[in-house]
C-alpha cells in the first residue's frame, strides 16, 4: 500500500497533527524529568517552572483536539487513518494527565523542600520517574515508528513501575511507623509515589493506542496488575 | 443505514439470494471480469465498490442479462437466482427482468404520464385483472418509492416534468411494479443533489425489508451508509467482500484499504 | 498564474478591460464582415425567390381568368337530327352557332364589319360544349338556352395583354380586323372576363383549344398516385428502418445494404422510369400510363428517402428509453414499438411527407411509363378505375402544355405551376403541424 493519499493535504493534516503529538510527548518528557530532578535537588524555582510549563501542555492538548475534530470533518477518515486520529485524540488525552501528575510532583516538591528529607526516597522516586521517562520516550518511538513488539515492551515493564511503587508504599509506611514526626512528610512522598504510578498506567495505554493503531484490535487481555496494594492487609 | 444495535448484528444469517460462482465476462477480446465468486444474499443491501473501469456495472449488468444486448459481450460460469442458473437456455431474460428490476444512474422516466410509466410494466407482464387492480399497484408502487404524496394529485401529467430527485423515485417505483424480488441499482445518486441522495438513500434503506438490493456506487461513503455487505472489485476482480462495518474500519486486502482511504484510484 | 500575464514592467496594466487592442479589432471586423456575407447570401436568395415569385404569378395568373362570350341561342330538333347524321358531329355544332351567331350580330345591328369568319375566328371551339349540352337536356331543344361560351385563346390573350393591336400578326386565327368587333362585343356586354373554374376541375382539352384545358384530371391521376406512394412506402419503408436499425446484426452485408440505400437517394430519376417501363410496363403487363404504374414507380425513388430520414428519428431516441424498457421487462420489440417508434414519430412524419412532397413534383419517371403526352381527357370512373385508368399527373401535364405549339397553353403551363406549388405549400405546412403536434419531450 502506498503511504501517500491521493489528496496531499490529507497527509499534510494528518502529520501535522502528529507532529503536535510529538511536540507534547517532548514537552511532558521534559517535565517528568524536570519535577524528579527538583525532588532530589530540592531545587523550589525548577519546581516552579515545572508548574508554569503545564500550561503549555494543556494549551497543546486542546489543540489537538481541535486538529482532530477537523480532520474528522472535513476528510471523513475511514480505516487506517480513522485509527490514526482516535488515537491521536486518546494520546494527548494521557499525555495531557501525564503532565498534570507531573506538576502535582512539583507543587508537592516545593512543599517537601521546607521540610527534612526523609532519607533516600527521594533517590528511589526519581529512578521510578526516570524508568516512566523511558517508558513514554519508548511509547512515543513506536508510536511515531508504528511498532507494536516496542508498545508490548513497554506494556510489559509497566509491572516493573506497579513493583517499585508496591515496595516503596511498604517503606512509607515503615517510615511513618517508626517517627510520626514524618508522617507528613511521607504523605507526600506516598502521594508521588502513586503519581508517578498513575504517569506509568497513562503511559500504558499510550502504548495500548500504538497496538490499536497498527493491529486495529486493542490489546483486551487483562493487564497484569501489579499495584498490589489495595489488597494489602 | 447499518444496523449499529449490537444484539442483532450478524446473528441471523440471511439467505442465499444471488449465488454467483467463477463468473467471466469478455468484451470482445478484453477480459472484463476474472473469475468472480460471489453470494448476495436476501433482505439486504450490497455494495460494490471500486475504481472507474473495474467492472462493478459489467458485473451487474450480467445478473439481468442486459449484457445480452451487447453483441460483443460474452458471459461464462454460474449465477444463480434462488438456485436457478439464469443463463439456461430455457430462461427468458425478459420474464427474467421483470423478477429483476433495474434503476439506471440518470433518471429515465418514459415520456409518459406518471400513472403510465407505474402502469407500463404491470400492463406488459399481465400482471392487473382489471383497472382497478392496475390503480391499487400504481399507488402501492408509488408508496414504496416514497413518492406518493408528492405526485398522487397529478398522475396524469408527464413523468418527464418532475425534478431529478423525483425521477428517480419514480424510476426505483416502477422498477418495483412488477414485483421483482431483486433490484439492482448502478449509481442511482450520481445525478442528484444531496438532499434528493439523501431521499433515495433513505428508500433504498426501507426497500431493504422486501427485496435483495445491489447498488454499485462511486462513493464510499455512500455505500458505507447505505450497505450492510460490501463488495471492492478492481481490475475485474473481487477482491473483497464482507460485512460493511468491517470493510470501512479494519479491511484484511490491503488493496482495500488503500483504495477506500483514497491512496490509490 | 495570473501573475505570467502582467506587464514586465509591473506598472498598473496598460491595457484594463474597457481598451480593445488590435487584434481585438481585427478579429471584431473579420466577424462582422462575415456576418454581412452572410446576410448578403441570403439576400441574393431572397432576390432570386421574389423574381421567381413574380414571373409565375406574372404568367401563370391570366390562366385562371376566361374572356366568355354570353349567347342565347335556339337549337331546333332539325338542326340537332342534321348534326347528329353528320360524321364530324362538333364541326356541325360549330357551324350552325356560328351561324345563329352572325344572324344575332346582324339582327342587332352592330356597327362593325364582320362575316361568318371573322366570328368563327372569335369564337373558339364551343361546338362539343354545346353538343354535350343537348346530349344531357334532350328538353331544352327548340327552347332558347343561355350559353357561356369560352372565346378564342386569341381573344383571350387579346385581353390578357398577350396580344395587342401593335403585335398582331394577321393569321388564320385573328387578323387585326377583327380586333374591332371583339371590342364593340366587349361593349356590348357581350364578350366579358370571368373566372376560369375549367382550368381548375376541368380536363385537358386538345392542341387546337388552350382556352378549354384543364388540370382537373391530372389533379386526380396525381392523387391516385400519391395514394399509391403512400401506402406502399411508408409501411416498407418503416419498417425496414426499424429492422435495420433495431434488429439486423451490426455485420458487413448490412453495412453494404446501408451503402446502397443511401446510393439509391442519389439515382437520376429518369432511371427509376426506366426500370418502371421495364419492370411493370413490359414485364408485368400493367396498363400504360395508369396511376397506379405511376405511383409504384415513385414509391421505389421515395423508399430510400423515407429510410434514410427514419433511421435518423430511430437513431436520435437516446439509448436510455431503450435501456429502461429492457429494465422494466419489455421484450425488445414492445420496446420499440411502444417507445422508440412513438418518440422518432415527428421525424418519420416530417420525411414521409417531405418525400411524398417530392414524389408529387417529379416529371422525369412518368416520362416513360407514358403519362407526358398523354392527352387527359376524361376522368376515371370509379375508386379501382382511378388506378387503371390511364391518366396524367400534374407535372407531366405541365410539361404537354408547356412543349404545345399553341402560345396560349403556355399560360396555362404557368397556371399549373401555380396550383403544384399550392399543393407542395399545403403538404409541407401540414408536415409541421403535424411535427408540433406528435412532438414529446423526453
Amino acid at each position: 500500500m502506498q503511504d501517500q493519499h491521493i489528496a496531499s493535504a490529507f497527509d499534510r493534516d494528518l502529520e501535522a497533527v502528529q507532529a503536535q503529538i510529538m511536540k507534547m510527548g517532548g514537552l511532558v518528557e521534559n517535565a517528568i524529568l524536570e519535577a524528579a530532578i527538583s525532588l532530589e535537588t530540592r531545587d523550589e524555582e525548577r519546581a516552579e517552572a515545572v508548574r508554569k510549563a503545564d500550561k503549555a501542555i494543556d494549551a497543546l492538548e486542546e489543540l489537538i483536539n481541535e486538529e482532530a475534530a477537523r480532520v474528522i470533518a472535513l476528510r471523513a477518515p475511514i480505516a487506517v487513518d480513522l485509527r490514526v486520529v482516535l488515537s491521536v485524540i486518546k494520546v494527548s488525552a494521557n499525555l495531557e494527565r501525564i503532565g498534570d501528575y507531573a506538576k502535582n510532583l512539583a507543587k508537592r516538591t516545593s512543599v517537601l523542600s521546607q521540610m527534612a528529607p526523609v532519607n533516600d526516597s527521594a533517590g528511589a522516586l526519581r529512578r521510578m520517574a526516570k524508568e516512566v521517562e523511558r517508558m513514554l520516550k519508548d511509547a512515543l518511538d513506536a508510536y511515531v515508528a508504528r511498532d507494536a513488539e516496542l508498545a508490548q515492551d513497554v506494556i510489559d515493564r509497566d509491572i516493573e513501575i506497579d513493583q517499585m511503587y508496591n515496595a516503596l508504599f511498604r517503606e512509607f509506611l515503615t517510615f511513618m511507623m517508626e517517627d510520626p514526626r514524618n508522617i507528613t512528610a511521607c504523605m507526600h512522598l506516598h502521594f508521588i509515589a502513586k503519581n508517578i504510578e498513575r504517569m506509568g498506567d497513562h503511559v500504558t495505554s499510550i502504548a495500548e493506542q500504538v497496538i490499536y493503531l497498527v493491529t486495529g484490535t486493542i490489546p483486551d487481555e487483562a493487564r497484569d496488575k501489579g499495584d498490589k496494594t489495595s489488597v494489602l492487609s | 443505514m447499518n444496523d449499529m444495535r449490537i444484539v442483532e448484528r450478524d446473528v441471523e444469517t440471511k439467505k442465499v439470494k444471488i449465488a454467483a460462482k467463477n463468473v467471466q465476462v469478455y468484451y470482445g477480446t478484453t477480459h472484463a471480469i476474472k473469475d468472480v465468486s460471489v453470494e448476495i444474499e436476501d433482505k439486504t443491501v450490497t455494495a460494490f465498490i471500486g475504481p472507474s473501469g473495474c467492472g462493478k456495472s459489467t458485473f451487474l449488468r450480467c445478473i439481468n442479462r442486459m449484457n445480452d444486448t451487447i453483441d460483443i459481450c460474452r458471459v461464462t460460469g454460474d449465477i444463480r437466482i434462488d438456485g436457478y442458473d439464469i443463463y439456461d437456455p430455457k430462461v427468458d431474460p425478459v420474464q427474467l427482468r421483470a423478477k429483476v428490476g433495474m434503476v439506471f444512474q440518470k433518471p429515465n422516466p418514459f415520456p409518459k404520464s406518471i400513472y403510465d410509466n407505474v402502469a407500463y410494466g404491470p400492463r406488459i407482464h399481465g400482471l392487473a385483472k382489471n383497472k382497478a387492480d392496475l390503480d391499487d399497484i400504481v399507488e402501492k408502487s408509488l408508496r414504496r418509492g416514497a413518492i406518493w404524496d408528492e405526485v398522487k394529485d397529478r398522475l396524469q401529467s408527464p413523468g418527464t416534468g418532475l425534478s431529478g430527485g423525483q425521477q428517480q423515485r419514480l424510476c426505483i417505483a416502477r422498477a418495483v411494479a412488477t414485483e421483482p424480488e431483486v433490484l439492482l441499482m448502478d449509481e442511482p445518486c450520481s445525478a442528484l443533489d444531496p438532499i434528493a441522495t439523501a431521499q433515495v438513500e433513505e428508500l433504498i434503506d426501507e426497500l431493504r425489508t422486501n427485496y435483495s438490493v445491489v447498488i454499485v456506487t462511486h462513493s464510499m461513503q455512500q455505500a458505507a451508509r447505505v450497505s450492510q455487505k460490501t463488495a471492492f472489485f478492481h481490475l475485474g476482480n473481487l477482491v473483497e467482500y464482507g460485512e460493511t462495518g468491517t470493510i470501512f474500519t479494519n479491511p484484511v486486502d490491503p488493496r482495500t484499504e488503500s483504495y477506500i482511504t483514497g491512496r490509490i484510484g | 498564474m495570473t501573475d505570467a500575464s502582467m506587464s514586465p514592467d509591473s506598472a498598473a496594466p496598460k491595457s484594463g478591460l474597457a481598451t480593445i487592442d488590435a487584434r481585438t479589432r481585427k478579429r471584431n471586423a473579420a466577424e462582422k464582415r462575415f456576418r454581412l456575407y452572410g446576410m448578403a447570401a441570403i439576400g441574393v436568395g431572397l432576390l432570386f425567390l421574389v423574381f421567381l415569385f413574380t414571373s409565375i404569378l406574372r404568367s401563370g395568373l391570366p390562366a385562371f381568368t376566361q374572356t366568355v362570350l354570353n349567347i342565347e341561342f335556339v337549337l331546333t330538333s332539325e338542326q340537332f337530327d342534321t348534326a347528329e347524321s353528320k360524321m364530324m358531329k362538333t364541326g356541325e355544332y360549330q357551324n350552325i352557332f356560328v351561324a345563329a351567331l352572325q344572324d344575332q350580330l346582324e339582327a342587332s345591328g352592330l356597327e362593325v364589319a364582320f362575316d361568318s369568319k371573322s366570328i368563327e375566328r372569335i369564337v373558339g371551339k364551343p361546338g362539343g360544349t354545346i353538343r354535350r349540352f343537348f346530349l344531357e337536356n334532350p328538353d331544352r331543344i327548340g327552347t332558347p338556352v343561355s350559353f357561356e361560351l369560352a372565346a378564342s385563346s386569341r381573344v383571350d390573350g387579346y385581353f390578357n395583354g398577350r396580344v395587342t393591336r401593335d403585335t398582331i400578326v394577321d393569321s388564320r386565327f385573328l387578323m387585326a380586323a377583327d380586333l374591332d368587333l371583339v371590342d364593340a362585343l366587349h361593349d356590348a356586354g357581350i364578350i366579358h372576363g370571368a373566372f376560369n373554374w375549367n382550368f381548375i376541375t376541368g380536363t385537358d382539352s386538345g392542341v387546337d383549344n388552350p382556352g378549354g384545358a384543364g388540370l382537373g384530371a391530372s389533379v386526380i391521376g396525381s392523387f391516385f398516385m400519391m395514394l399509391v406512394v403512400l401506402f406502399l412506402s411508408l409501411p416498407i419503408g418503416v419498417a425496414a428502418s426499424i429492422y435495420l436499425e433495431e434488429f439486423a446484426p451490426k455485420n458487413r452485408w448490412t453495412d453494404l445494404i446501408e451503402v446502397n440505400i443511401s446510393n439509391l437517394a442519389a439515382v437520376p430519376s429518369i432511371v427509376f422510369g426506366i426500370l418502371g417501363l421495364a419492370v411493370f410496363i413490359q414485364f408485368a403487363g400493367m396498363p400504360q400510363s395508369a396511376p397506379l404504374v405511376g405511383g409504384l414507380v415513385l414509391t421505389l425513388m421515395t423508399l430510400p428517402t423515407i429510410i434514410i430520414s427514419t433511421r435518423a428519428s430511430l437513431a436520435a431516441v437516446p439509448p436510455s428509453i431503450r435501456d429502461a424498457a429492457l429494465g422494466v421487462g419489455a421484450s425488445k420489440m414492445q420496446s420499440v414499438f411502444h417507445h422508440v417508434l412513438p418518440l422518432a414519430m415527428p421525424g418519420i412524419l416530417t420525411g414521409t411527407i417531405i418525400g411524398l412532397a417530392q414524389a408529387l413534383g417529379e416529371t422525369a419517371p412518368l416520362l416513360l411509363i407514358g403519362m407526358v403526352g398523354f392527352v387527359a381527357r376524361e376522368y376515371p370512373e370509379g375508386f379501382v378505375s382511378g388506378f387503371t385508368d390511364a391518366n396524367s399527373a400534374m407535372p407531366a401535364q405541365i410539361y404537354t402544355w408547356a412543349s404545345r405549339a399553341d402560345p396560349g397553353f403556355y399560360e396555362k403551363a404557368w397556371g399549373g405551376i401555380i396550383i403544384l406549388l399550392l399543393f407542395l405549400i399545403t403538404m409541407n405546412a401540414i408536415a409541421v403541424v403535424l411535427r408540433r403536434r406528435f412532438e414529446r419531450r423526453w
